[in-house]
């Protein structure tokens, strides 16, 4: 090998180890706020608060959550408990500590709650809480918020009828928005800490309803802005998975409170 | 499950790329967890300190107005239908939801306030963390409010010795026939 060859080796190694460790920074920061979700904090209250917290600015590839299997070997697949990961946890990987170079870069996906939650507690960070992820997806490249713009509601429709067969795109190669965050639409559904939260319902206290004496509290949650069907979809895509479930599609990212984190 | 509820399950079905595979029977053991509490007295428990024996276990709140007591009433319900060798055998084991309020101190004025017998029965506290992964296992879904109360589903699990989920029940009120059998069946 000549000179000039080693050398562009290395710089695709270079380039490489860039792409893999992107998602590993929790490098937006983002405020917060005042924040009036599409899921409502509970019956006749419509705001929320988002406190300050970081987000990954991609989604976790494959190449890293495999580095994360190799130190912590109790989420391979073949050893991992039963009660944490469904059968097809990482199912797609070459073998039980490599994803093959082929999907090194990509999303990774067929994860559980449990495991994407132990990925992100072994980095000191958490999963993003369902609020946070939605706050940090109403951004449009521009605007922190751009959900009354209709053109920007246009793209993420677009975005989520397109069909996603083939493979995912590199894990933080779309477009940034205005936090610096990328992946957020149109990549793969993602896990959020408080996935099992989302009680997808009417109010749960009417009369006659047999769910009735599941709740205690003030009831379960309806939805807010019906028209904002993205934000539906996720929400009803989360309620639909148990912990331990894994999919194609669905993914994640790791966040912490502000100050926190490494 | 109610008329929207249902439309925006069929939503995220026909969203789904590629369906979620099927929980597995792997998932036998809730002791594969190896989540450290706190006991009514304050003392460090084990989520499996009564392997070995039946157990029921399901999750509530000290604060809980209203189907928190429910859920109490609900697992004496089941204990009084066992006869006494079975009575003496099945354990309790109640996880607070509410990490911040639930001390051990305010989780034994609630066995004091309700008579509970902390001998067969165990009301635990554990960190927020720890509270996420156990209502996950038990398929519990819960969040807290902005008045500091919880919306929670309730379900008692009812395991064997070994920790395995033999039935899951949502009933309240009264002892589930379904949780009687499993129970006697051991």
């Amino acid at each position: 090998m000549d000179r000039a060859h080693i050398c562009l080796a290395s710089l695709a190694l270079v380039a490489w180890g860039f792409a893999a460790s992107a998602a590993t920074t929790l490098d937006a920061h983002i405020a917060g706020g005042q924040f009036d979700s599409v899921l409502p904090p509970a019956p006749d209250v419509t705001t929320t608060v988002v406190a300050p917290f970081r987000l990954d600015t991609a989604v976790v590839s494959n190449a890293e959550f495999a580095q994360f299997v190799r130190k912590h070997p109790d989420w391979r697949r073949d050893r991992v408990a039963g009660l944490f990961a469904d059968e097809g946890y990482l199912r797609h990987w070459a073998s039980a500590a490599e994803p093959g170079p082929q999907i090194a870069r990509q999303p990774v996906t067929q994860v559980s709650w449990f495991a994407a939650s132990a990925y992100c507690e072994a980095r000191g960070a958490r999963l993003p809480r369902w609020y946070e992820w939605e706050y940090a997806a109403a951004a449009s490249s521009t605007r922190p918020d751009a959900r009354d713009d209709p053109a920007w509601r246009q793209q993420i429709l677009g975005w989520y009828s397109k069909s996603a067969r083939g493979t995912l795109p590199v894990a933080g190669a779309s477009p940034a928005n205005y936090f610096g965050v990328r992946d957020l639409h149109g990549v793969v559904w993602e896990w959020v800490e408080d996935a099992g939260s989302m009680l997808v319902s009417d109010d749960s206290r009417e009369q006659g309803d047999p769910n009735r004496n599941r709740f205690c509290g003030s009831g379960a949650l309806s939805l807010e802005q019906k028209d904002n069907y993205a934000m539906m979809m996720r929400i009803a895509m989360l309620s639909s998975m148990k912990a331990s479930y894994s999919s194609s599609s669905m993914g994640f990212r790791c966040a912490s409170d502000a100050g926190k984190g490494p | 499950m109610t008329a929207r509820a249902s439309l925006l399950s069929g939503l995220a079905a026909s969203a789904l790329f590629a369906f979620a595979s099927q929980a597995s029977d792997r998932s036998a053991s809730l002791y594969q967890m190896h989540e450290k509490l706190l006991n009514q007295d304050g003392e460090a428990i084990d989520l499996d300190l009564y392997r070995g024996k039946p157990v029921l276990v399901t999750m509530f709140y000290g604060s809980c107005p209203a189907t928190c007591p429910l859920i109490i009433d609900t697992l004496r319900a089941v204990e009084r239908k066992l006869d006494e060798p079975q009575r003496q055998q099945l354990r309790v084991l109640l996880v607070s939801l509410d990490a911040e309020h639930d001390t051990p101190a305010a989780l034994r004025q609630v066995a004091n306030t309700r008579r509970i017998e902390t001998s067969r029965w165990t009301l635990a506290h554990a960190d927020a963390a720890a509270v996420r992964r156990i209502a996950a296992a038990l398929n519990i879904q819960y969040r807290q409010l902005p008045d500091g109360q919880f919306s929670h589903s309730t379900i008692i699990s009812a395991l064997d010795e070994q920790g395995k989920i033999l039935v899951q029940s949502a009933e309240l009120g009264h002892a589930d026939p379904e949780v009687l059998r499993a129970i006697s069946a051991r």
